[in-house]
């Protein structure tokens, strides 16, 4: 097996950096993405699988959710998700004061999203008690809220260190980890809200 | 004027003092670790079996009560296949990885220390309850309803639950990084198609981990819910079924059987190019084998569900996907035939030895593995001690032999010293025979109607004699392994020193010396084969360029593909808070375990604590991780 | 040798060693047939494989690790991989999922009047014959030479139903039915037991299927069908007054009797049947009365409580207990 040598420049060639796609810390928290996906994908099995064998499930637990709050809770994630892509690229020239803006926003929105995520429950009269169908609405929608809760201590680290000026154009790993976190939750919000809100009208 | 050896051992080394014995973040002291403590299972495991085996050597035996009998079934299952089988492959990739592929360390050291410390720390809580006599007793598959609080109340299942969560955390970092690792590290030039057969098996394992433990997590999680806050998950009464539970376990497990062969056998297909004396035939195929055996592993869970009713179009697709599974397998053996018989020299110390026991073993256990997957056969077999003969053949035989045949292949790069060949055949025959006394019997055993788990039997159901053939079989075997233990607290003290190279094998680790530096590679080594040692030298050391990296704790990272050089990665400092967040999350388990929400908010808010001072750049390196 | 003929003789006495290769009936039958096909293959397998693996090592065997080892390329040797590793297995799996296909249409359920539900308890099993009216406990009786539909639940946890010489096993699910069948050829006892982990019990779980001849089985029908004999004896008497003054009957039913609750096994013929607690024990005495008195020193973690009964009460529970046939 012959072929060409891999050149190797010299060390000074080279950007002591941890930035950008495929370098450790993004596949890192790429495939920490990967495996909380799946989580949501087996809640999801799980939740597909109870209403083909159940009838509690089946019948939703008596009623298809109201739309209401679950739009709110979307508007909220989404424009969240944009508004931190926005300070994302402002920190990649170097703009410390656009990414706290955007991180403070982010923080806010994914504040609000948690309280009316709690607003929802305290409105419903039925408990994960009463059946496996109230089981399984509120353990997934549950641990997607944990998540988000997490997303947001996430990114309030990031709003400290940005104030800090910890961040700069070429350092800003955690920045750019964090946003993939975010994003991959709001991903899996979407589908929760297709497969547990929008899905039981259609049925 | 220092020289550049010394320069990097300042660099690199920890100075020998009790915190630094704690906070070490060397993948090789770490990888040593997993070794040590998995094989501390492994002897606890093997203890629950030596008492089930004495127990079951005669009918109707008083030895022990059958609640203990069914705790020492369970600790035995779980021990062997959480706490042994994977973090010990765990612990030859620690070591070996980065030392194969050309790095300094794991692409993320703290959280390589993080995974072994909560590693550790979920097999002592497994452990607690056997202790206090109320260990885990619904067996390693914990099916519902039998592990529900209404059949199961008391901490026991608990136990099983937390520990197995908290395991899944540890087990998640360590996949997280091997591919990582894998993926940006490897020693310029070294592109995907010349990596170490290993690290296809790794990368394999890695990403199966990452998408099956979260069914595991999941069902336990269920599991919590319902046995301690009244939710219904599997109560079939309020719209459950307790199938959810066997599909989402099954969904993890089977893919797990993989995850505890294929880094084994990317070992042997690692030693065995050695012992042949020429390159592994159909590199290629061996790689797309182990990747679709992976694959193929997500499609086959319900093969452990063919008594439970399922609809018999479904059980023929498991049935097909099942045997399907074992097709790649062929491959791979195929593929080690072929190198054999295309050797024209084959050497045949104590670690090939085990590889062709390991050989025989697999044959057996995937030939009856084909067996089960006929359906109306395994309706039959299901559950009984043929399953148990089939699944001993394949995790001892395609686990356990592998690791000790790599035991008497890298110990020498881990001590420097050699392992005692007369000692290790001596090793091999007692543990070979052994095995095949205590398990082959089993498939007769299964055929005539004995059913698994059962801590008794009636005499005079034909069932006696071989009973106590397997008893006498298993101390054999476990004398066996003690044989192995001695040969290797020997070796630490008179064992011949092993050179650099004892095997004259081709791959990276074997350039460095035994045990390596702290840092591994003096230079770091550019790639141009798939058996670098075994060519030519492609470039000669050049002081001008960035393989040398002697002024910071630096190692080279490279794309993924072809594994160009593209960036310069700072490695961290020893620090003690990987162990601190590991001890933080046991707080938080142990308050769920004793419902103690004073310990739990503790232990969480320990955790936010400890992931903060953790992702704070240091003073010393703020490019770290940032 | 000698376990050869203990064999034989334990079999002589009609409980004999429950293998799946002695197969009673046709649907074990059939997968014993499929089961020594796979066995033939399997040992054909095995050797040739292991062959292949081992005679090189024999053949070329070298003690020497030399520093320059050939590395030639040779895609010659890839044939092995292509054949050994792909067509061949391939093929031979081909041949053993037809046949396992086959098997399984054989193991469709025949058309049949008789049917028998079974319960599994946590760690005995219910049968009723809803048909009949009849509820009997641990011991299944079927008319020889016709197949028996039989439909499996759970009271508890997850039990499966095997009878090895008979018929593969079904799980026995809780909030689910399962549905199996079983036909023994011929009359005789055929030793059944749960195969999934159920608890602390499990492994004395076991029950029998007893294959009547259809007259035999249809005097069995009968008698079960009528309610529990009156005692006459007086020492039966006093013990009928035992059982229904002390907790006896909080779990137990005797038809006839105002004995009617259905957490233990139904006694109404208990003395018909062969053994007791699940196979754990045969039907005498001796053995009643050590049962009544510390179930749990026999069968430990049984769900029955201890009854404690002086010497003479309990004789004359035992008595009545025994006039139950």
């Amino acid at each position: 097996m012959s072929a060409a040598v891999v050149q190797v420049p010299p060390a000074e060639e080279l950007p002591r950096t941890g930035l950008g796609a495929r370098a450790p810390g993004w596949w890192g928290m790429l495939l920490l993405c990967i495996t909380e996906v799946s989580l949501f994908a087996y809640l999801l099995v799980a939740w597909f699988y109870l209403r083909g064998v159940s009838v509690a499930v089946a019948s939703e637990g008596g009623h298809a959710p109201a739309l209401a709050l679950p739009a709110v809770l979307t508007v909220l994630l989404v424009s969240s998700s944009v508004v931190l892509r926005w300070g994302e690229l402002g920190i990649r020239r170097g703009d410390s004061r656009r990414l706290a803006i955007a991180l403070g926003v982010t923080i806010a929105l994914g504040v609000a999203f948690l309280a009316t995520q709690g607003v929802e429950y305290a409105r419903e009269q039925l408990m994960p008690q009463t059946d496996a169908y109230w089981s399984a609405f509120y353990t997934i929608t549950g641990i997607h809220g944990a998540h988000v809760l997490v997303g947001v201590l996430m990114l309030s680290m990031n709003l400290v260190r940005t104030l800090l000026g910890h961040f700069t154009a070429r350092r800003h790993l955690a920045v750019q980890n964090g946003a993939l976190y975010w994003h991959a939750v709001d991903l899996v919000w979407l589908i929760l809200l297709v497969v547990l809100y929008l899905a039981p009208h259609f049925a | 004027m220092t020289t550049r050896a010394e320069r990097l051992s300042a660099i690199w080394e920890s100075p020998p003092s009790l915190y630094s014995w704690f906070a070490t973040v060397d993948h090789k002291v770490i990888g040593m670790r997993y070794l040590v403590v998995a094989f501390v299972f492994l002897a606890l495991g093997g203890a629950d079996a030596a008492l089930m085996r004495a127990q079951l050597a005669r009918p109707e035996n008083h030895l022990v009560s059958p609640e203990t009998y069914n705790q020492l079934f369970t600790m035995h299952g779980t021990t062997m296949i959480f706490w042994y089988a994977s973090p010990i492959l765990s612990g030859f990739g620690n070591y070996l990885i980065p030392l194969m592929i050309g790095s300094r360390d794991m692409a993320f050291p703290r959280l390589n220390a993080f995974g072994f410390w909560s590693f550790l720390l979920s097999g002592a809580l497994h452990y607690i309850g056997i202790t206090q006599g109320i260990a885990p007793h619904t067996g390693w598959f914990a099916y519902t309803p039998l592990s529900e609080g209404a059949y199961s109340p008391g901490l026991n299942t608990e136990f099983y639950a937390l520990a197995l969560l908290f395991l899944t955390i540890s087990t998640s970092a360590g996949a997280i990084n091997f591919i990582a690792t894998i993926f940006t590290m490897r020693a310029p030039g070294m592109s995907l198609n010349r990596m170490p057969l290993m690290m296809w098996s790794t990368l394999t394992t890695s990403a199966s981990m990452l998408m099956s433990l979260p069914a595991l997590s999941a069902a336990l999680i269920f599991l919590e819910l319902d046995r301690r806050y009244g939710f219904h998950f599997y109560d079939a009464a309020r719209g459950g079924t307790p199938m959810l539970w066997q599909h989402l376990f099954w969904l993890f497990g089977h893919p797990w059987v993989y995850i505890l062969i294929l880094p084994a056998t990317g070992m042997v297909s690692m030693m065995l190019p050695t012992f042949c004396r020429r390159r592994i035939v159909g590199y290629a195929f061996v790689a797309m084998a182990t990747v679709s055996t992976g694959l193929i592993g997500f499609g086959v869970w319900a093969h452990h569900m063919f008594a439970t009713g399922l609809p018999h179009v479904a059980e023929g697709f498991f049935s097909a996907a099942s045997m399907a599974v074992s097709i790649p397998s062929a491959v791979q053996i195929f593929a080690w035939i072929a190198t054999l018989w295309a050797s024209r020299r084959i050497v045949r110390p104590t670690p090939m030895l085990f590889i062709l026991g390991f050989f025989v073993l697999f044959v057996i256990g995937g030939i009856s593995g084909v067996m089960v997957a006929s359906v109306p056969f395994d309706w039959q077999a299901h559950d009984t001690y043929f399953v148990v003969a089939h699944l001993h053949y394949v995790l001892i035989g395609m686990n356990l032999f592998p690791v000790i045949a790599a035991f008497y292949y890298w110990l020498p790069k881990m001590t420097g010293r050699m392992l005692d060949e007369r000692l290790g055949r001596w090793n091999f025959w007692v543990m070979f025979v052994g095995m095949n006394i205590t398990f082959f019997p089993m498939h007769i055993l299964g055929l005539r109607g004995m059913p698994r788990r059962i801590y008794t039997y009636a005499e005079g159901l034909g069932w006696d004699s071989l009973n106590m053939v397997e008893t006498i079989g298993a101390y054999i075997f476990a004398f066996g392994v003690l044989l192995f233990v001695i040969n290797v607290v020997r070796s630490r003290f008179r064992g011949a020193p092993a050179g650099d190279n004892p095997w004259q094998a081709s791959t990276l680790e074997w350039s460095v010396s035994s045990p390596p530096p702290a840092y591994n590679f003096e230079v770091i080594p550019v790639v141009a084969s798939r058996d670098p040692l075994w060519d030519a030298a492609p470039a000669a050391d050049n002081p001008g360029d960035a393989r040398i990296l002697d002024e910071r704790k630096e190692t080279i990272g490279t794309s993924t593909l072809d594994a160009e050089p593209n960036r310069r990665l700072l490695m961290p400092e020893d620090s003690i808070v990987p162990l601190l967040l590991a001890l933080a999350l046991a707080a938080v388990f142990l308050g769920l375990l004793w419902k103690s929400v004073l310990l739990g908010a503790v232990g969480v808010a320990a955790t936010l604590v400890f992931i903060v001072l953790w992702v704070w750049p240091g003073s010393e390196f703020p490019e770290a991780t940032a | 040798m000698m376990f050869l003929a203990l064999q034989a003789l334990t079999r002589a006495a009609g409980g004999g060693p429950p293998s799946t290769f002695d197969a009673a009936g046709p649907g074990a039958e059939s997968i014993a047939r499929l089961g020594t096909g796979l066995i033939i293959a399997a040992v054909i397998v095995f050797v040739v494989v292991v062959v292949l693996l081992v005679l090189p090592v024999l053949r070329r065997a070298d003690g020497e690790f030399t520093p320059a080892p050939e590395s030639d390329d040779s895609p010659r040797d890839l044939r092995w991989i292509v054949l050994g590793g792909g067509l061949v297995p391939m093929l031979i799996l081909a041949g053993v999922f037809a046949f396992s296909l086959a098997a399984m249409r054989e193991q469709r359920q025949p058309a049949t009047p008789y049917q028998v539900d079974v319960i599994g308890h946590q760690w005995w099993w219910e049968v009723r014959y809803p048909n009949e009216g009849v509820t009997t406990a641990n011991e299944i009786h079927i008319p020889a030479g016709r197949p028996v539909r039989i439909h499996l639940m759970s009271a508890d946890v997850i039990h499966s139903f095997w009878v090895p010489q008979l018929q593969g096993k079904t799980d026995a699910i809780t909030g689910q039915v399962n549905e199996t069948w079983l036909q023994a050829d011929h009359p005789g006892v055929y030793r059944g037991e749960c195969a999934e982990f159920c608890g602390m019990q499990h492994a004395k779980m076991a029950f029998v299927v007893v294959a009547d001849s259809p007259a035999d089985y249809a005097v069995w029908l009968a008698n079960q069908q009528r309610t529990a004999v009156v005692p006459t004896d007086s020492s039966a008497l006093i013990g009928q007054n035992v059982f229904l003054s002390q907790s006896c009957s909080y779990c137990h039913t005797v038809r006839g009797t105002s004995a009617g609750s259905s957490v233990g096994p139904d006694l109404t013929h208990l003395a018909s049947r062969r053994t007791i607690a699940a196979g754990t024990l045969d039907l005498n005495r001796g053995n009643l009365a050590a049962w009544i008195l510390n179930p749990d020193r026999l069968k430990p973690g049984t769900k029955m409580p201890p009854v404690p009964l002086d010497g003479a009460t309990l004789g004359a529970l035992v008595a009545y207990l025994e006039t139950l046939r």
